[in-house]
């Protein structure tokens, strides 16, 4: 039974040319517990993706289409308020940049208490305590003293430390981390996921992992969402995907990393780059770039192949699997 | 520091005894301090390089590696000249460049020219293609003709991968990579020997990456460049280096050829580095985990740069700062704990 299930989201973006789609037809659900990785380069849309679930896409984005159905209430049609009960409450958010994300003229004590008090109506003291103890739970060092500081007094490991103890406050069913360690040092980077998919683990919370980095899916992730401008191309375990990914993207974003290849020797590189939302080319947005391109390629938006465990949206996979059926 | 394993081969470039601090406190006014009811003048500084030395033979790929803060990519500016040096020297070509006039730094410019990280910051948005290439031709081949210009950008623009045809456009009307392709076109248009890459995948996608990468090999071979390669990633320098230097706190603890160095890390920091790159593959040794943070480059720890995280510290360490020796395998390591065989 999934904790979560977006049904054909799409996001468009008024703009004067004509109104963009940001993302189509995204389509998912994410269990108790479990860990999903959204992955794709700048321009894809998972970000919007992850904003949109939340209803945090800005002004003058906005959801025109499908559902977002977590324990049964549609978060795309609450109001506001409803809305509210929900969202830093049993979904939290972890953002990219933690400089950004705390309030810089705020200590990270009034911070935490504060979202206590709004979402658990909890008395001062009892929530700077409950505060306390969740600092001490992400490794944060001293936590009595650490809580009266300001966000800029802290590293930025310790601040992103601070984040996740603000994501986990609420004891939320899902975390939504959107690139949570690609402003950080690669030695602070491991701990941070580290911790993440540690506390995860223990709270029997889902992680929605968005990133560009497929070593990082690879090594939090149990299943993996593939994107390419504003579409799912390929969903499944992570592992298969990593492993035998079946979408010519996926195999060419996987095939592109330096540690496929041997050390000196050319990269295996994909063509061109992604298009801009603006030109989306007809029919599979990838065919462009594609080296197994047909005419179909150009014409149809491919449907999803399904496989036991994954789908892909490509003409070529399909066309595969009829005639090895 | 003498390189007994490459000695036969005229260095091209060398960095001697380098020191870079950039002072915090401008003004005297600043700088004076009631201390104990006494008036003290107090100068801070961020040291940014303590003593680094390099050096760099023709064809050589040396990648310079760290985490952010370590000094690297102030060692591509006092290199490029960009920066001058509080101490040390750079030498190139067995001249000693960084204490000479501007004027007279010019044709070692020419011959060293520098990859910046962002290609968004690093073009003029408001030249074209065309002129931002044009500019350093004839800045520095002062007089050629105006046939000879068109055809070296025409001939440069044509190997990285950009339509000549496109000279007119302006670096908004193209995406990350073709912009980065157009720095790397810039670099080139004046013949160089050595470049200087601060970073220069790092802001790209990782498909587009890969075709930069490329760029950049191929340009090594076809034009026989040495290159200084500035980054935080590890997996590309293992693909792109000959060597590899490990930067932490402005010096360097490890040296080695590029096999050696992720065959056998022998640093504690190397090694924690080396654990820490996300993988594919899932057969990563456990994550090594440093103790504590990065301490300020403002006030450095005595003894050891690395001591306050270092798992194997002891005495010697919090005292007296390591040198870089020379181990068997060739690597050169900054390391009591290994100069004494007490880490693996």
């Amino acid at each position: 039974m999934p904790i979560l299930e977006v049904n054909n989201l799409e996001v468009r973006f008024p703009m004067r040319e004509g109104e963009l789609i940001a993302i189509r037809d995204i389509s998912f659900s994410i269990d108790r517990g479990e860990r999903l990785g959204i992955v794709g380069e700048s321009g894809a849309g998972k970000s919007v993706a992850a904003f949109a679930i939340l209803r945090l896409v800005g002004r003058p984005g906005y959801i025109s289409g499908g559902q977002i159905l977590f324990e049964g209430n549609d978060l795309a049609s609450l109001s506001p308020e409803q809305l509210r009960q929900f969202r830093g409450n049993q979904i939290t958010m972890i953002f990219q940049d933690p400089m950004m994300t705390l309030n810089p003229v705020l200590t990270i004590g009034t911070q935490m208490i504060e979202c206590l008090q709004t979402h658990k109506g909890m008395r001062r003291r009892e929530a700077r305590e409950l505060a306390v103890e969740k600092l001490r739970s992400v490794a944060i060092p001293s936590p009595e003293a650490r809580i009266n500081q300001y966000p800029h007094e802290l590293s930025g490991g310790m601040r992103q430390r601070v984040v996740i103890a603000i994501a986990l406050l609420t004891d939320p069913e899902i975390i939504i981390a959107d690139e949570p360690t690609t402003a950080l040092d690669v030695t602070i980077q491991a701990e941070i996921m580290e911790l993440l998919l540690e506390l995860c683990e223990k709270h029997q919370v889902a992680l929605i992992l968005i990133t560009h980095d497929l070593g990082v899916v690879s090594e939090i992730t149990q299943r993996a969402i593939v994107m390419y401008a504003g579409r799912i191309v390929e969903e499944g375990p992570t592992r298969s995907i990593i492993e035998q990914a079946r979408h010519p993207y996926t195999q060419g974003l996987i095939n592109a990393l330096p540690e496929r290849t041997r050390p000196g020797q050319r990269l295996n590189q994909i063509p061109g780059s992604m298009p801009t939302l603006m030109q989306i080319p007809p029919g599979c947005a990838f065919h462009p770039r594609c080296e197994h391109v047909t005419d179909v390629c150009r014409t149809q938006v491919p449907d999803y192949t399904r496989f036991d465990h994954s789908r892909v949206a490509c003409h070529w996979v399909a066309v595969q699997e009829q005639t090895s059926v | 520091m003498e390189n007994s394993n490459s000695d036969h081969k005229a260095k091209l470039l060398e960095i001697r005894d380098l020191y870079k601090a950039f002072p915090l406190s401008s003004g005297l006014l600043e700088q004076l301090q009631f201390k104990k009811g006494r008036l003290v003048r107090n100068r801070e500084s961020v040291k940014a390089i303590n003593g680094v030395s390099l050096d760099i033979y023709p064809g050589d790929a040396l990648c310079v590696v760290g985490e952010s803060g370590c000094g690297k990519s102030t060692i591509a500016r006092v290199v490029t000249g960009l920066l001058r040096p509080t101490s040390g020297s750079i030498v190139f070509d067995n001249e000693r460049i960084d204490h000479l006039p501007p004027k007279q730094q010019l044709p070692y410019r020419r011959r060293m020219q520098m990859i910046f990280q962002n290609p968004y910051a690093s073009l003029n948005p408001r030249m074209t293609v065309r002129q931002t290439l044009e500019e350093p031709v004839r800045f520095h081949n002062p007089g050629i003709a105006n046939g000879a210009v068109k055809e070296k950008v025409e001939e440069v623009m044509a190997s990285v991968g950009v339509d000549p045809g496109w000279s007119n456009r302006f670096p908004h009307e193209f995406s990350g990579g073709q912009r980065q392709r157009i720095s790397i076109a810039r670099a080139l248009t004046v013949d160089p020997e050595v470049i200087v890459a601060d970073e220069p995948i790092s802001a790209l996608d990782v498909s587009i990456q890969a075709q930069v990468l490329n760029l950049l090999m191929e340009a090594r071979e076809e034009r026989s460049l040495t290159y200084l390669f500035i980054t935080h990633d590890l997996s590309v320098v293992e693909h792109f280096g000959s060597r590899v230097a490990v930067m932490y706190l402005g010096a360097i603890c490890e040296l080695a050829d590029t096999a050696t160095l992720f065959g056998t890390p022998r640093h504690p920091y190397t090694q924690a580095l080396l654990s820490a790159i996300p993988r594919l593959k899932l057969d990563r040794p456990a994550h090594i985990k440093l103790k504590g943070e990065i301490p300020t480059p403002i006030d450095l720890p005595k003894g050891c740069l690395f001591q306050t995280r270092c798992l194997y510290a002891d005495e010697r360490c919090r005292q007296e700062r390591p040198d870089l020796k020379k181990l068997n395998s060739g690597a050169r390591v900054a390391c009591h704990g290994v100069e004494e065989n007490r880490i693996e």
